[in-house]
């Protein structure tokens, strides 16, 4: 319960800045987010941007997809897909990403961090 | 004016002399024609009389119709031969009676079998082999005995024992009087290698046999042999040879050979310049042809000769390549030239039962000719390189080896694969392995292999192969396979490619919303991406289709270690002023990237940032440059040696034509990377046969090769066509683009494309060269639509401000660099800083 305690939600972008079906990268707290606009299913997903695989700051520059009803982005380096509500790696890997939540106001779009 | 009328009268009726008919009936209008034949059944192929035995009737056998004599008005006298002729009165009499005058007389009366004078020749079970009446007579004899023997190991006795075999007379043999079968194709070693075969096929072979006698009373019962030995036998078929038929001839007064044969001149005349001899009755430059295709020849040039046409014979090409029971043999050239005048490669695999010889110039640049046997598929190939003089490679010992065999077996034989081949070696997957994944664990797709074994979440090079051995398991075990895209769209790509169009579908998300459903993945969305781009060459990045494209089309960059890009821009045929080369080192300095040749004669730039590509390509295009495409599965180089504008042996201007082919082409979208080159001569500085489409110069034009590519498993490209001008040229890229474009899986390279079309080289070369789809002019149209659209993607982009705002790594940062990029430095430049990979 913690988590819920310490989140604030911090300002990413306008909503105009982020690109329909893909990602952007943000830098948040000093760290590297990802934040993608699915915008084919009206939903918002945010991640690390770091790619655990290779260690490579690259996943806002990923493909979005799906695998049955999961939403998941391809890494672009060797294509290891992520889910994007979950973080789980859909590709027989064990490692997963960080995922935040996102929320829509104003035109303007948060990310949920803990400090 | 009328012309005057001409009388022709030609004797004999066989395939040659139906021939000459033919040609005058169209060369001229002005013939009367008439012919006199001995047999009783007009003129029918005699090439394959063994088929007889197996055709339900002579009608399928007859050269032309009975009508066609009729409509022609060609007069045919059947079962009526010439007896007499007055060379002086120019004046032909026939066996019932009928006389007639000539303008021109044609011999056209073949040979007889040579029969030797052996005792015991007239028995009941000796038989020629040369009619259909004979053919009639062996097989009703042949129903009543059981074993039979073919005097003479030649192509005819040959053909013979076979039709033997055939009636079912289980032993059958061979008697040759030469040391070896064949003996006017092939040579010792070859014939002892046929023999091996022909005897697991159930035909002896006796060699250096000379017939003393034939046994039996009134019916053959055996041979005996000069050697003393004796064999049983119930049937005996000569076939010892051909003697021209040219008794009339002589009787008439005309010249005939001391050996037999009509003497005729190279425009076949006889001693009589009224009178000629076309086929195996005449005897041109002291030889008889004995084979119908150098009879065709004659006949064209005495006919040519009858009509006022100027023609000679200038000898004739006697290779020949025929399947003997099965088993191919081929000779061609001269099949015997040897030291001083030759040297000789020879290849004996006594365990495939293959032997091959290969004559060659005494310098080694040239192929003189040479022998197949056991197999024969480079024969067309090898012939070519005979007739045409070719110069021969440098290690012509390779022409033993059938190339298109071994790039079947390496590629798309699976089963010759040992199980434990080493499929993925990022991983460590063997053929094994995956096979059991998709046999027990119903993996049915490489994305489910992928996940069971591993196999493929590497590097991934090794997917494609992957998908083959899912396929190749699959259908073992009877399971349907239909190569469907993804779960996104049941549709091949081939399928997906013509809805596309049917639709004129211009963006990612209306192609899913028409055609597939849910909502896409990193498959399909670059599959269509490049379905699109193929189509309508509209701007990649339009329309929403850059998130739907690979991340490297979707940046315009190749994307590298740490996250930066490479930048290549296209420099057409490898050719570059050093103005321009000094503004890529100007841009490299400001940017600090690192820079290297490339294997396809362009320079590449490593190492740009995301936010600098803009401006580096801003400055680019500024002095002229342009999109290399090289981040495309599109045309990447066209490389080129420096042909005959500088070098001392280049035959044509390969750079030219090079920069002319990379312009037309650039740009254009394919199912995988394209390669091209062009060389000015046959030394192929440039490497074409590399690429998937090569162009190499010959003394008349250019040689066109398809579907080659380095990579992880190189092939050679293999010849389409040759001596062609370069409109031809374009032509036939035009079209061998589109069909690859239109038809080949997804990621497929054009060697792999090949491999798996069925037909192979001919199905493709028959589909580009000789149109049999009717597809050519359309094709050629949808190219020039494609050629006539193309931007440079990097011009737009930098242009479009929309666009150009993608190019930031912080969407809520945009002058920041990613700080988490570091490089090395490295031999005075700079490299990637390494994986960032966890060690602990």
């Amino acid at each position: 319960m913690n988590m819920q305690i310490d989140m604030q939600w911090l300002k990413a972008c306008r909503i105009e800045d982020a690109i329909e079906n893909g990602g952007v990268c943000l830098k948040l707290n000093n760290e590297q987010v990802a934040l993608f606009y699915f915008a084919r299913r009206n939903e918002w997903y945010a991640t690390q941007n770091e790619c655990p695989h290779k260690r490579q700051m690259i996943l806002s520059r990923g493909m979005l997809g799906c695998l049955g009803e999961t939403p998941k982005v391809a890494c672009p380096f060797h294509k290891k897909t992520f889910a994007l509500d979950t973080g789980e790696c859909l590709s027989g890997d064990e490692c997963a990403i960080k995922t935040y939540p996102v929320k829509v106001e104003n035109g303007s779009v948060f990310i949920g961090m803990t400090a | 004016m009328i012309m005057d009328r001409k009388n022709v009268v030609i004797i004999g009726n066989g395939m040659v002399g139906n021939k000459i008919c033919e040609k005058l009936k169209q060369k001229s209008n002005n013939l009367d024609i008439t012919v006199f034949a001995e047999e009783s059944i007009r003129a029918y192929d005699r090439v394959h009389l063994t088929d007889y035995f197996k055709v339900s009737s002579i009608n399928e056998l007859f050269l032309l119709k009975n009508e066609w004599y009729i409509e022609n008005n060609v007069k045919i006298h059947l079962d009526d031969p010439v007896i007499a002729i007055n060379l002086l009165k120019k004046e032909v009499k026939s066996l019932k009676g009928i006389t007639l005058n000539y303008d021109y007389l044609v011999f056209a009366t073949g040979s007889a079998p040579f029969v030797p004078p052996i005792p015991g020749i007239e028995k009941e079970g000796v038989f020629l082999y040369r009619t259909i009446e004979d053919l009639e007579l062996i097989k009703a004899y042949a129903a009543k005995v059981k074993t039979g023997t073919v005097m003479g190991g030649g192509l005819l006795g040959l053909e013979a024992a076979k039709a033997l075999l055939d009636l079912g007379l289980k032993e059958t043999a061979v008697i040759e009087f030469a040391p070896r079968l064949m003996p006017r194709q092939i040579d010792d070693s070859a014939s002892v290698l046929l023999q091996h075969k022909l005897a697991e096929l159930g035909l002896r072979c006796l060699l250096q046999k000379s017939t003393s006698q034939l046994l039996g009373d009134d019916r053959l019962t055996g041979v005996a042999f000069n050697d003393g030995t004796s064999m049983a036998t119930d049937l005996l078929v000569i076939s010892a040879g051909i003697r021209p038929r040219d008794e009339l001839a002589k009787k008439s007064g005309l010249a005939v050979g001391e050996r037999g044969g009509i003497l005729v001149n190279a425009q076949m005349q006889t001693s009589d310049p009224s009178v000629y001899a076309i086929g195996e009755c005449a005897l041109v430059n002291d030889m008889i042809y004995g084979l119908v295709a150098p009879g065709y020849e004659m006949a064209e040039i005495a006919a040519a000769q009858i009509v006022g046409e100027e023609k000679s014979f200038i000898g004739f090409d006697m290779s020949t390549k025929l399947k003997l029971m099965g088993v191919d043999v081929a000779s061609f050239g001269d099949p015997f030239i040897s030291e001083p005048y030759a040297r000789t490669i020879l290849l004996e695999d006594r365990n495939k039962g293959i032997y091959k010889r290969l004559n060659v110039s005494t310098d080694g640049t040239r192929l003189l000719g040479g022998i197949l046997v056991g197999e024969a598929t480079s024969y067309n190939m090898l012939l070519q390189m005979v007739n045409n003089d070719l110069a021969l490679a440098e290690h012509p010992e390779l022409l033993l080896f059938d190339q298109q065999r071994d790039i079947r077996s390496a590629s798309s034989g699976l089963e010759a694969l040992p199980d434990a081949a080493l499929i993925c070696s990022c991983e460590g997957v063997s053929k094994a392995q995956i096979c059991d994944a998709v046999a027990t664990k119903n993996c049915e797709n490489a994305d489910a292999v992928k996940k069971c074994t591993k196999a493929g979440s590497g590097c991934g090079g090794c997917v494609p192969m992957i998908k083959d051995l899912v396929n190749y398991t699959m259908k073992q075990q009877g399971k349907y396979i239909r190569s469907t895209i993804c779960e996104h769209f049941n549709l091949s790509r081939q399928e997906l490619y013509d809805l596309i169009k049917i639709h004129e579908l211009k963006s990612y998300d209306h192609v899913l919303d028409a055609l597939g459903h849910g909502h896409g993945c990193e498959v399909c969305k670059p599959l269509v991406s490049s379905l699109l781009a193929s189509l309508w060459n509209e701007m990649i990045l339009g329309k929403g289709n850059d998130v739907a494209q690979d991340s490297n089309d979707r940046y315009l960059a190749n994307i590298q270690k740490g996250g930066t890009y490479s930048v290549v821009p296209r420099i057409p045929g490898g050719e570059i002023t050093p103005d321009k080369l000094i503004v890529i080192g100007e841009v490299a300095k400001k940017y600090r990237l690192y820079t290297k040749i490339t294997g396809g004669q362009r320079i590449d730039l490593f190492g740009a940032h995301l936010n600098d590509l803009p401006l580096i390509w801003e400055e680019l295009i500024a002095a002229g440059f342009e999109s290399g495409h090289a981040y495309g599965k599109a045309l990447r180089t066209v490389k080129s040696c420096v042909g005959s504008t500088w070098c001392r042996f280049g035959l044509h201007d390969s750079v030219s034509f090079a920069i002319r082919i990379e312009e037309r082409y650039r740009g254009l979208r394919a199912p995988h990377k394209i390669k091209s080159a062009v060389s000015g001569c046959i030394r192929e500085c440039a490497e074409a046969q590399s690429k998937d489409f090569g162009i190499i110069a010959t003394e008349k034009g250019w040689n066109l090769y398809v579907c080659g590519n380095g990579g992880s498993k190189p092939q050679h490209a293999l010849l389409l066509a040759s001596d062609i001008d370069s409109e031809t040229c374009i032509r036939y890229i035009d079209r061998f683009l589109m069909f690859y474009i239109r038809t080949a899986d997804p990621l497929t390279r054009t060697a792999t494309w090949l491999n798996k079309m069925e037909g192979g080289i001919d199905y493709l070369r028959n589909v580009v060269v000789q149109d049999s789809l009717g597809m050519g002019d359309s094709w050629e149209q949808d190219m020039q639509l494609l050629v006539d659209s193309y931007r440079c993607e990097w011009k737009v982009a930098v242009e479009d401000p929309e666009i150009r705002k993608r190019f930031v790594h912080f969407v809520n940062a945009p002058e920041e660099k990613d700080e988490t990029v570091r490089f090395e430095s490295f031999r005075g430049q700079k490299k990637a800083a390494d994986w960032n990979i966890n060690t602990y």
